[in-house]
């Protein structure tokens, strides 16, 4: 029996948390994913879960302790936003390299500079190629489901690769809504105990970790990273059925919101997608026929599903709350676009760079997006592929 | 492990580039790095122990019962006179490596 | 149990193995050969090690010189990363998931610049937050896997790479940072200073106690390197003997925060015995230069006063 409660983002997560009860968490705090390793930290101290909670000198030190509790046998997990991810940075590549399925819930925020604590997505989007399984999540549920079902996907055999959880900063992880959570004991049989093949803390089989990997055994590696990120996919999708089965909650690679018969389309991704769903829902009563696609995961790419759930529209805005500042597009632009390309769909479509450093979206914004496309559709081009939503224009 | 080399297909390298073999590295031979070679003079050596904890590379064998020396092990001697020169009693000659006695 | 080196040696199996990729005759692979020997046998390790010298010669992939369980990272986290494996195995010991019987000790070895320099801030947090486990420092006395490039452990007027003895500058301006009394500052319940000499009783002895001492323990061990020093292959041993009786490298070991000086020469050599071998400081010795020899020796002179005062005023209680 699924309890209802009211949470934030960020109690969400620290619930989810709680309930998987990990062997390790080291965590450095960084508003807004601060709250996270504070609520956690008191569960320590309550003795409600058995982890050994490092509180670390940075975030650097926070994904490199994971990484050695993980290669010692445990679960770890921590929490982070923006700069923080920054400083892991290095870190992030090498855990996902040494394929070591830590879980990390990432807070998303602008990353500097100029200092901003507000959100955007440019903290993702800078650790997009580092071979991390990415889930995006509109809203608290989705971030305390997307944590339930973290350690089955990424302690699969065939993937074993570290998972990052994204919610919008403040937008999610600080407003209280409404939240389904699963009973303690429920979770913990979902989640399963985790049994590393190999492991440092085995006195019968030393292992050893991380050495220098030269010319003849790099590539091979990367390319078994690659293989399992390909994996990957199908794992999200059997865990995610598990899941539905156990909770009633439905997940895929993606969402499609009124998709089926939609003329134009919106892609984006985090909380943005709720504020999209309440114009769709409008924009159907005026007889427009708008629809949603709202990415899930991330990473892997879903790319020929992506380009096949797209291929009837007339046309496109793909939403970008992150500006790859490279004169052409988003990453997630670049993405859907190159997957239609490769997959020879042939739709119009645009750009949007929005929300960065905490800007609201509004519905206002959202539906001038909906204008634009309808404009496109009747136009049957595209004049300026690369926009901005939101931004004060100068006078010229 | 042994039997991961340059030319083994990606399926069989072990993952992240763990190793599970601890201790694996004397099964990859130094002493071909050597230009001169310590030649052990055992009728002069009084066994008093001060060459072999000074090998960086665990060359000289001792044995576990009478605590003794013997021979090198030039699988592993890299040549570096360390041993020679830590002998008090001149047991241990420095020669270069292909020059005939 | 009185040290016997023989026996050790010969008894204690060699836990850093023959065929790693280190220099010939580097002082490396002697000190953590020495260091793990004080290892119990029937205890695990679990061994990290920072970017370095000793670290990618001798774990190349597919070969690990090290028989205990080793993970490498990065440069400068080998005390994170380490505290991480530590804080595993206490959860899991605790939750009953690991044998009861079976012990691991927790041990990082990092050379100056992974640890004087850029995993400074990740030593002195795993420090503080007392996890129980050993950070070795091998001090070699340079950045010496990318080319001997200066570290804040290279001493004052060394020619190195990106300190080089010039027309303007003669070397490295500056003097050596003491870390072994940074870490004493951590208040850790046991701090040393040692070097392969002699018998190599006083690196055992501070290593054993290192590694079986309760909380975060730390060891700064001297370790040459004919390549950077410029002195010959050969002379490891005597180099070490030198560093210690010209008191530029003081034996020492700090227990609960008293000192106690482990080695005090007879009669301190002159400074030059130690410098002049080495063509690191061969500048040193033009005529002219006289004065950067007499520096030298004031700063030794000073420091080595100072930790004989530190002992004293410690151990009055």
């Amino acid at each position: 029996m699924s309890i209802r409660e009211r949470l934030s983002g960020n109690e969400a997560v620290a619930t989810a948390m709680k309930q998987i009860n990990p062997d390790v968490v080291a965590a450095f705090p960084i508003t807004p994913s601060t709250e996270i390793p504070q609520y956690f930290s008191t569960f320590v101290a309550n003795g409600s879960v058995d982890t050994e909670f490092v509180a670390v000198e940075s975030e650097h030190s926070a994904m490199s302790a994971c990484i050695g509790a993980q290669s010692a046998g445990s679960r770890a997990m921590t929490a982070t936003s923006a700069n923080g991810l920054s400083l892991m940075w290095e870190m992030i590549y090498i855990a996902s390299s040494l394929r070591l399925p830590i879980v990390l819930n990432l807070v998303n925020r602008a990353v500097s500079g100029p200092l901003n604590i507000h959100c955007d997505h440019s903290d993702a989007m800078g650790v997009r190629d580092a071979g991390w399984i990415m889930l995006f999540s509109e809203n608290n549920q989705e971030a305390y489901d997307n944590n339930l079902m973290a350690h089955k996907i990424a302690e699969n055999e065939n993937v074993q690769l570290p998972v990052m959880i994204c919610q919008d900063g403040f937008i999610t992880s600080h407003s209280i809504e409404n939240i389904e959570l699963e009973e303690d004991s429920e979770v913990k049989k979902f989640v399963g105990e985790y049994h590393p093949e190999h492991y440092l803390l085995n006195k019968k089989e030393p292992l050893a970790v991380g050495p220098l990997d030269l010319q003849s055994y790099l590539f091979e590696h990367k390319a078994q990273q690659g293989e399992a990120m390909k994996a990957a996919k199908q794992v999200i999708l059997d865990v995610s059925k598990d899941f539905e089965k156990w909770t009633g909650r439905h997940y895929s690679l993606f969402e499609e919101y009124k998709l089926d018969d939609a003329e134009v389309a919106i892609v984006c991704m985090n909380s943005t997608a709720g504020t999209t769903k309440s114009v769709v829902d409008s924009l159907r009563e005026n007889g427009v026929k708008a629809g949603l696609l709202k990415i899930r995961v991330y990473r892997p790419f879903p790319g020929e599903e992506v380009a096949n759930a797209l291929q009837h529209l007339k046309a496109i805005a793909v939403l970008d709350r992150a500006d790859s500042l490279n004169a052409v597009g988003g990453a997630l632009f670049e993405d859907v676009t190159s997957s239609m390309y490769v997959y020879k769909k042939n739709v119009p479509v645009v750009n949007y760079v929005y929300g960065i450093g905490g800007r609201d979206t509004t519905e206002k914004d959202i539906e001038s997006v909906y204008a634009d496309l309808s404009e496109i559709v009747s136009n049957g081009k595209v004049e300026n592929p690369y926009r901005y939503l939101g931004l004060r224009k100068g006078a010229k | 492990m042994t039997n991961i080399n340059k030319n083994t297909p990606i399926d069989d390298l072990t993952i992240g580039g763990n190793i599970y073999e601890a201790g694996n590295a004397r099964e990859f031979k130094t002493g071909d790095w050597r230009s001169v070679r310590p030649i052990w003079l055992e009728e002069k050596c009084k066994q008093c122990g001060l060459c072999f904890p000074v090998c960086p590379d665990n060359a000289i064998p001792v044995c576990k019962d009478s605590l003794k020396r013997t021979d090198y092990n030039y699988d592993y001697c890299k040549g570096c006179g360390v041993c020679a020169k830590a002998c008090p009693f001149a047991a241990i000659e420095m020669k270069e490596e292909g020059v005939d006695e | 149990m009185a040290y016997n080196l023989k026996e050790v040696v010969a008894n204690k199996p060699s836990r850093f193995t023959e065929g790693h990729r280190m220099c010939a005759g580097c002082g490396a692979p002697v000190v953590a050969r020495h260091i793990l020997r004080a290892l119990k046998e029937e205890d695990h390790a679990v061994i990290a090690g920072a970017t370095g010298c000793m670290e990618v010669s001798t774990f190349i992939y597919p070969y690990t010189a090290w028989t205990d369980s080793f993970i490498h990272t990065a440069f400068e986290c080998a005390g994170a990363t380490l505290s991480g494996a530590e804080a595993a195995y206490k959860s899991l010991k605790k939750q009953g998931k690991l044998p009861e019987d079976e012990h691991t000790k927790f041990i990082a070895f990092g050379g100056d610049g992974g640890t004087y320099d850029i995993g400074i801030q990740s030593l002195s947090g795993a420090m503080e937050r007392g996890h129980d486990m050993l950070y070795v420092c091998y001090d070699n006395g340079a950045y010496m896997n990318t080319g001997i490039q200066r570290s804040s452990a290279t001493p004052q007027f060394a020619d190195t790479t990106t300190s080089p003895a010039g027309k303007v500058i003669p070397g490295k301006m500056q003097t050596r940072k003491d870390l072994t009394k940074i870490m004493v500052g951590h208040h850790l319940p046991y701090v040393a200073q040692t070097a392969a000499i002699n018998n190599m009783k006083d690196l055992y002895e501070k290593a054993e106690k290192a590694i079986y001492t309760e909380g975060p323990t730390f060891l700064n061990v001297m370790a040459p390197c004919p390549r950077g020093w410029g002195y010959a292959t050969e002379d490891l041993m005597q180099i070490n003997k030198l560093a210690v009786e010209t008191c530029y490298w003081p034996l020492y070991e700090v227990v609960d925060g008293v000192y106690h000086i482990t080695y005090k020469p007879v009669k301190k050599l002159p400074i030059e015995e130690f410098l002049k071998p080495q063509k690191r400081f061969k500048h040193m010795f033009k005529p002219g230069n006289e004065w950067m020899i007499e520096e030298f020796q004031k700063e030794v002179d000073k420091r080595w006063q100072e930790l004989l005062d530190l002992e004293e005023i410690t151990n009055k209680n």
